[in-house]
Parts: structure tokens; sequence; C-alpha cells
């Protein structure tokens, strides 16, 4: 394997071979995962309307429940015979078309309430019900990869990362990982930069944390990111492609809780994915091949429109599987319906894939790992809950 | 919290039920030196007294586009860009943004210039708890008058009468889109649905009706339903926000053809009230329900006592809500009477507002000045009212305590005391601001600096500062 370490270890090096205090771990410096493939997860906080991202347009009721949110299948990108992709994602309907992209409709975690929080808390513990799980399942799963296993007492901050200045719930656990986003604030001097150092030795919270800020800084030298989603894709795939750089990363966009004006919106919050998810793909270049990315959203919205424009809390919504790897061109669905009778709760789309199989069945595929080992490991409460596998080659 | 130096009592009372000490003498007295502030509170303090009217300028400028509308359809015509309309667009944009930072700006001033840093913990404490967050223009103009005018004015009131002032509040309204649900039966309704026109035609939304239940007073998973939330939202319809030409410009407006006709039952109990009196009854059933009071006294509990509350505090403090009927000083009472937030070990991680004010205080700041806090505190992670959810800011430390969050605070820090080095010394600022609890690891990085400046530095970034 390669060894450029020691390389995007300068600065640590340096200033702990200057002063004698060693600032990073063994372990830390061994814990670049021994895996090739990338795992991606885009959380869509607020609960992202799946209806109207891939609508169903061939449901007889759809057009009727959605009123004026209704997609118009002739400016959508049609699918196949039954459902069709929101007109604003060009790119990733250009990722369908090359089969490196597909949708999975009426998907949703074992949570059956409508609350955000706890809704996303379920999402991201991989529980069953909200708060009953502390870690999240992208931390189990960044665990599980060949390197990160071996060693013991954490700081496997090579191993996962999250594009954020904290780390989201679906990251947080007993494997440190790394968070990095673009600062404006100018930095710190060296010299300062090694105090802290020091000053966090012995502070089991603080060290750990500090040691894998250096390190995402080290690695995002030179990058100049900035906060739009161009440059965030961007950023992403400049972590993902180091050869020593974290395997797995998580990003988080929000404003999908379109209550109202739905319409605009939502428009602009599938542009800005759609940007995203195009600059990662081309930012991560011949990487790509060897990627998955999983985007998914806490619950979905309800199947009609409401008074003023939008829709609200629902339950069953889609998700995405994207990369080179993928087996895309398709929808998977067990189509549940939309008339009356069909709705859940005579309100929402009824939810017939679980949302733990699919991410079990998609990262053990996407990391060459065992899916029902995964499935355990991220979901244990699920009660071996089969995973939905076939969706990436192995 | 992993073990660290103990913490002194007057450390404690500065710190952790403070804002952070300023360098001047320390409470000889801790617990009385709290008490004593609920006297020195200033509500409207000068920064929040001056800032203009949020309501005037989102109306005016409603009241503006609406007759370009009429006069001009053309300019509505996507693609088509009206100059004139454009540059009113801009103008307002910029207005809005102005009023914002001036408010953030006044925020941060009270939290400096205070004589009851306690109690405007407590402005902040429920300014999160029933939050807004500025994600679009007319929310942005409103939240600083909802800070002074629904948190500030009852922050030493009663519970029911700040959740009353928050709900009717035009930045809650506009927030959670209660200002443009409408009952299903009601008149406007009515109207819309003979006219024809499928584009206009309004109806239920449920958005404020949740959140009150959810996240303002019941709290999740307390036995509410699907139906309970879609009830009280039909009690709800007619609460909204007045145009220029009603009677209360950019004010609450409750609009009677606009509410849902009928009794509600929400809860078990039928709400026969007419008009904005039946969501007033709902509500204020809320604020006094038992689940209201463990849901308060946990998230209070937190706060003082850490991420994970102690039952028997959370107990204590939710008998306190209920017998006093929801009064806030009684509880700050028995907040700071409760042994639970005084142990000596620090207990929280300070967030990036909490840090920086304690960082602005602790180099004796009078006022922010040049320090545009806005925007410091979204390079830090927590921009001022805007939490991007309606659960507000998570207050355990495990959502604030990450890598890049923590070298964001040093880069704050080294640009803070830069123009500071020779005017303070770090060494004999350390003791005044965390009396007899400085850890001497932390003295000793501190007097080993390599300058005056990056002493400073350290002092604010160390362990003993990030918490409380």
């Amino acid at each position: 394997m390669n060894h450029p370490i020691l390389g995007r270890r300068r600065f640590i090096a340096c200033a702990g071979a200057g002063l004698g205090a060693m600032l990073v771990s063994p372990q830390l410096v061994l814990a670049a995962a021994q895996t090739e493939r990338r795992f991606i997860f885009i959380i869509q906080r607020g609960a992202a309307d799946g209806l109207n991202i891939v609508a169903p347009y061939a449901d007889p009721a759809y057009a009727r429940l959605r009123g004026d949110l209704a997609i118009d299948p002739a400016t959508a990108t049609k699918l196949d015979g039954t459902f069709a992709l929101h007109p604003s994602l060009k790119q990733t309907a250009a990722m369908f078309a090359a089969k490196q992209a597909l949708f999975v409709h009426a998907a949703a975690s074992p949570y059956r309430d409508r609350s955000h929080f706890d809704g996303q808390n379920v999402l991201e513990t991989g529980g069953i019900q909200p708060y009953q799980t502390r870690d999240g399942w992208l931390n189990r799963l960044t665990g599980m990869l060949p390197a990160v296993q071996g060693q013991r007492g954490g700081h496997g901050s090579d191993g996962a990362i999250a594009i954020a200045a904290t780390v989201p719930q679906a990251l947080r656990g007993s494997v440190e990982v790394s968070s990095y986003a673009p600062s404006a604030l100018p930095q710190p001097s060296d010299d300062l930069m090694m105090r802290v150092g020091q000053l966090y030795a012995h502070d089991e919270q603080f060290h750990p944390a500090w040691s894998a800020a250096l390190a995402a800084r080290d690695l995002a030298e030179g990058t100049g990111a900035k906060q739009d989603p161009a440059s965030l894709g961007r950023l992403t795939a400049s972590f993902l492609t180091k050869p020593a750089g974290p395997r797995i990363a998580m990003l988080e966009t929000s404003g999908w809780d379109t209550h109202n004006a739905q319409n605009n919106r939502l428009a602009a919050q599938l542009k800005a994915l759609d940007t995203l998810l195009a600059s990662l793909r081309d930012g991560l270049g011949p990487v790509w091949a060897q990627t998955t990315v999983v985007v998914a959203t806490e619950f979905g919205r309800t199947a009609a429109v409401n008074g003023t424009g939008g829709t609200d809390h629902g339950t069953g919504s889609v998700a995405w599987v994207l990369g080179g790897g993928v087996r895309g061109g398709r929808v998977v669905a067990d189509w549940p319906g939309l008339a009356g009778n069909q709705l859940y709760q005579n309100r929402d789309l009824r939810p017939t894939i679980g949302l733990d199989a699919l991410i079990a069945g998609v990262a053990g595929e996407a990391l060459a790992l065992d899916p029902d080992h995964v499935a355990r490991v991220l979901f244990p409460l699920a009660g071996g809950a089969k995973p939905l596998t076939g969706l990436v080659s192995a | 919290m992993p073990v660290s130096h103990a913490l002194s009592p007057q450390a404690i009372a500065l710190n952790r039920f403070g804002l952070g000490a300023s360098p001047g003498a320390a409470p000889d007295n801790p617990r009385g030196w709290l008490l004593d502030q609920f006297a020195r509170f200033e509500p409207r303090s000068a920064g929040f007294a001056a800032l203009p009217d949020a309501g005037a300028m989102v109306t005016a400028y409603q009241a503006e586009r609406r007759m370009e509308r009429q006069n001009q359809p053309a300019a509505n015509t996507p693609g088509v860009k009206d100059p004139a309309l454009l540059a009113a667009r801009q103008d307002y944009g910029q207005q809005v943004q102005a009023l914002y930072r001036a408010a953030v700006q006044a925020r941060s001033d009270a939290a400096l210039q205070t004589q009851a840093p306690f109690i405007e913990r407590m402005v902040h404490f429920w300014s999160n708890h029933f939050c807004v967050s500025v994600d679009n223009q007319p929310v942005t103009a409103y939240a600083g008058s909802f800070e002074r005018d629904a948190i500030r004015t009852h922050v030493l009131g009663r519970f029911e009468d700040m959740a009353m002032a928050v709900e009717h509040h035009p930045a809650m309204l506009i927030y959670l889109n209660q200002n443009q649900s409408i009952g299903p039966g009601s008149m406007a309704a009515q109207r819309s649905r003979l006219g024809g026109d499928p584009a206009r035609r309004r109806g239920l939304n449920e958005n404020l009706a949740r959140e009150i239940m959810e996240l303002h007073t019941l709290g999740v998973r307390s036995g509410y339903t699907q139906a309970d939330v879609t009830e009280f939202a039909r009690a709800l319809t007619g609460w909204t926000v007045g145009g220029q030409d009603s009677d209360r410009p950019g004010n609450f407006l409750f609009r009677d053809r606009q509410h849902e006709p009928g009794a509600r039952r929400i809860l078990g109990k039928t709400y026969h009230q007419e008009g904005e009196h039946q969501a007033r009854a709902a509500l204020a059933d809320f604020t006094h329900a038992p689940a209201t009071a463990t849901h308060i006294a946990t998230k209070l509990a937190r706060h003082f006592a850490g991420d994970t509350p102690p039952p028997a505090m959370v107990a204590r403090l939710a008998g306190v809500f209920t017998s006093s009927g929801g009064d806030l000083p009684t509880l700050y009472k028995a907040l700071i009477d409760s042994p639970e937030a005084w142990l000596p070990q620090p207990l929280k991680f300070k967030t990036p507002w909490e840090w920086t004010i304690s960082a602005l205080r602790g180099l004796g700041r009078g006022e922010t000045g040049a320090i545009q806090m806005a925007a410091v505190q979204r390079q830090l992670g927590q921009p001022v009212w805007k939490p991007g959810s309606p659960a507000g800011w998570d207050d355990v430390s495990a959502s604030w305590i990450a890598p890049d969050a923590l070298m964001r605070r040093v880069e704050f820090a080294q640009r803070l005391v830069s123009p500071l080095g020779d005017q303070i010394d770090a060494r004999a600022l350390a003791p005044r601001l965390l009396p007899a609890s400085l850890d001497p690891a932390t003295a000793g990085q501190v007097a080993m600096a390599e300058s005056p400046a990056s002493a400073l530095a350290l002092l604010l970034v160390s362990p003993d500062f990030l918490r409380r």
C-alpha cells in the first residue's frame, strides 16, 4: 500500500518532533482504512417529499391528491411507466440514464410518528424507537472497515469524516471520526496549534477531537473550499480521493420541510442537491467507480397538498442510491398505491421497504462487507430484517 | 464530562449560572448574587429598545409588492426583470439584514452589559426553547422583536404568559406557517371555492399546532395523537398577521373569516369557545399540563446539571412548576436551590454562543463594538436565531464537541486576542475568571506561552474555559 501518511501529517510530525510532545497516538497513524471502496451518506433533514422527487405520475390518485403541486410528466424525466424524476434533477437524471443511479420508493425507517427530531434520531441511530440507541449506524459501519476494526481504543479518525463543523448523530459513537467545514477565519499560528494540542493532551474529549481536526485541516489544505453545493461536493471528493483519507463521509442538507410554497422551494432544494451530487461525481473522477452514495430523509410528506401550497409531515418517502458501481437505471418499489384505503392512516404514502434493510444491503455491497453481518451491526434491534441486496455490484 | 479540576461555588455561579466572569471582583455570596439579579434585569435594554419596527418594514414592502402585481402583471412573469422591482427587492433585503445584525448586536450587548447575567442566560434558554429560525426575510426581520417582546418581557413572569406571547408573535406565526392556515369550513375557504380558481384555494396547515404540542409545551410522545394535532390546528385557524390594510399592520390579528367554525375536541376535552379564544383556551391548558411541567423541568435540568438530567432534580422542578402555576422566578429559585446544579466538576460544554459571550466578558469587553456577532456566530457554527429547525439548538455536548468546532474556536480566540496582548496579563486574569478553580496544568501552559496574546488565546480555549 502507498504510504503518504507522513507527508500529510507533516505539520503534526514536525510539531511533535520539535517539542518532544507526541500529539498523535500510533493507532491514529495506522488508522487509514484498508479499502478502496467509498460510502457517502447524505441526510435530507426536514422530511423530503418523495412523491414530488420521484413522482408516481401513472398512479391514478397522484394528480388529484397533489393538485397544483403535481409534477407534470411532460416536463419531468420519465424513469419508467410509473415514475418521473423532478425536472430540477438534471445531473441525477443523467446518472440514472447511465445506470449509475436508482431510487427506492415507498421507503421509511421503522419510525411511524411525525416528529422531525424523533424521526431523524431513529434514521441516524438505527434504532426502532427514538433515543433508544446512543450511537449512530454510520459510526458502527466505520468500525467495520478493515483497518479501523483491528485497533483498540478508538482514534480511527481516518475512517470517516463529517463535512460539517460538528458531528451529526449518525456518525457519533465509539469510533473517533473527523469533521471539517470551510472556515473564513484566519488560520492560527503553528505555535498556538501546537500548544493547544499540549493543553488537550490529557483531556479524553478534546484530545481525539483536536487530533482529528489537525488531520482534516491538513487534508483540506489548498482546496480553497467554500460552502456552496458545488464546493462542498469538491471538498468531500478531495478528502475521499486522498490515498490515506477517509472512506466514509456524511453530508447534511436541510430545508426540506415544505409546509408552504413547496413548488419553488423544492425545486431550489433539488437543484442544490443535484449540483452537489454532480460535483461529487466529477471530483471523485475514477474513484466514482468505487463510490456509493445513499440519500435519505427521516420520513415523507402527506400524499395530498395541504391548505398552503405545501405538504405536512407524512411517512413513506424515496431514497436515492448513486455511484459508479450502482446497478442503476431503475426504480425499486413495491408500490402501495395512493388511493384512500391504500394510504397509511388515510394520509401518507404507505412504506413497503425498510430504510434499514436498504442501508444494510447497499452499505454492505458498497464496502464489500457481508450484508447480513452489516444488518446485525447497524440495525441490531430490527430483528434480523433481510438486507436489500443486488443494488450495488459487489 | 471527564474529570477536571473542581470548580468553586463562585466559579459555578459566574460561569454555569451566569454568562461568564468579568475581570471584576467575584461575588462573596454566590447564591445571593444570583437571587439579587431578579431585581436587576432590564427587559428593554438600550440596544433592544432602539431596534426599528420590523412590522412596519415587512408590511410596507408586502403592500408595495401587491400594488406592483396589480399594476404591472408583467413584472411577475418569470424571466421578466423589472429593474425598479429588483432594486426595491434588494433594498428591502438589505434593510432586513441590517435589522437582523442590529438585533444580534443588541442581544450581545445586553449579555455583556447586564447586571443580571443569570436572567440573560434564561432569556437565551427560552429563546431557544421557543425558537424561530431566520430562514426567510420576514422571520429575519422579526427575530429581534420576538426575543424582546415575547421572551425578555416574560422571562420573570409566568410560563403561560410567555407561551401566549410567543404563539401570538408574527415571527412565530410566519415561521411555522400559521399565518396562512385557513379552516376548510371557514368563510374564506368557501369564498375561494366559489371563486373557482383552484390555485387560490387555501386550507389547513398543521405546522404550528404540532410544534406547540411537541416542542413548546407537552413534549413529544406525551400521549397526544395525530387527531389532536389536526383538531388543535383547526382551533388555531384565524391566528394570523395583519397586513397594511388591516387595523393591526405587522401585528397579531385574528381573522374570523378564516377560522374553522364549531367546537374542537383536543386531548379528550371539548373547546366550545368562539374565535381566538378557542386556541387560547387549549394552549393555556397545555401550559399547565403535567407533561409540560416534566418537559420544561427536563430541559432546565439538562441546561444546568448536565447532559443527562438527574431524575430527582427533574421531578423536583416539575413539582415546583406545577405548584407555582408555571411561575418562572419560583422555578429559577428552585434551580438555584438544586444541589445537582452545584456539583464541583464541570457539567456542560459551552455552546458557541455561550463561549463567545464568556470570552468577551472575560476580556472585559463592555460592548460588541466592531465585532460583528452575527458573522462570528455563523463561523462558529451557531448562527443566532437560526437553528434551522423548530426544535432549537441541541443542549448536549456531543452536538458541539467536534474536531472542526474546536478549531474554529482556536481561530476566533487568536483573532480576538491579537490586539490585547500588551494590555491584559492572562496569568493574572485566569484566576479571576475561574476563582479558586483553575487547573494547574492550564495555569502552567498559560504561563509558558510564547507571547502574552498567545497566553490569552490559550486561556480562552483551555478545557477549563470551554466547559462550565
